[in-house]
């Protein structure tokens, strides 16, 4: 499989990230306090992305095939379960603890701060914790 | 000005990087799922090619465009840390994050998607609330 396509993805969307001021953990933070003083700037980001996505991915699912791929490999897994609904519930609490979640978490390496790293650190581990437990 | 453009320029950003990475090599872009599987999954290589973009679309931000850094989160690193296990245990748990669930699960406009970007944007709500409230701002 070619994967030069994935450079072109996590290049746009680091740009995405940083421009949005996701990787900004203040401004989360700030969108997610609603009942407080609310900075609803963060909306537009969600919203800009799933316009896109709610209007292409159809047309895109239309091909047989992806252009690099012999496969589309998307999740088949349909109904809710506990651990859909569990793993929501931790990793919201997760993400209004710090104001981080993966992408912005990963994407704040580049500032060298020890917040960052430790971010990233203890996600490994909890996904390592995860593998180990479930099963 | 700024204050929309910017975050609407970001968000429609990511939506095409999720339509591209689908388009070319049919993936979805969720990141904690890109992350782990990275370190432990077979077909790593497109994996780190798209980490390695991540990073180099931040430094094309600050360092070309100019766009200034954002200041270091003064949370306690303990809380720090209780964040970024929960995040990794809750996002491996659930499947996804506020890419795979959010950004590409909604635009597949699938169900489970649906409950988990509610259930996770309720809790990051209610969290931030208790911090706030409850415990007097300690962030």
């Amino acid at each position: 499989m070619k994967s030069w396509p994935a450079l072109i993805s996590g290049i746009l969307f680091g740009l995405g990230l940083t421009l949005s001021g996701m990787s900004d953990p203040a401004k989360v933070l700030g969108f997610l306090n609603v009942t407080g003083a609310w900075v609803p700037d963060l909306i537009l980001v969600m919203g800009g992305a799933v316009v896109v996505t709610l209007v292409l991915t159809p047309l895109v699912l239309k091909r047989t095939a992806p252009l690099l791929a012999s496969t589309f490999s998307l999740p088949t897994k349909q109904i809710v379960d506990r651990r859909l609904v569990g793993g929501a519930v931790l990793f919201g609490i997760g993400w209004g603890l710090s104001g981080y979640c993966p992408g912005p978490g990963l994407v704040s390496l580049l500032y060298g701060y020890q917040t960052t790293l430790v971010f990233c650190l203890a996600m490994f581990a909890g996904m390592f914790l995860e593998s180990r437990i479930s099963r | 000005m700024n204050t929309y453009l910017l975050p609407l320029t970001g968000g429609v950003l990511l939506g095409l990087a999720a339509i591209w990475l689908l388009f070319s090599l049919g993936r979805v872009a969720g990141i904690s799922g890109i992350a782990w599987g990275a370190l432990s999954g077979p077909d790593r290589g497109w994996r780190w090619l798209f980490l390695l973009g991540l990073l180099c679309g931040g430094a094309v931000t600050h360092n070309l465009v100019g766009h200034p850094i954002p200041t270091e989160s003064n949370a306690p690193l303990w809380l720090i840390a209780c964040s970024g296990l929960l995040v990794g245990v809750g996002t491996r748990m659930g499947g996804g994050c506020t890419s795979g669930h959010g950004v590409c699960g909604l635009g597949r406009q699938s169900p489970r998607s649906l409950l988990a970007t509610v259930i996770f944007m309720g809790l990051g709500i209610l969290t931030v609330f208790v911090m706030q409230n409850v415990t007097g701002g300690l962030l």
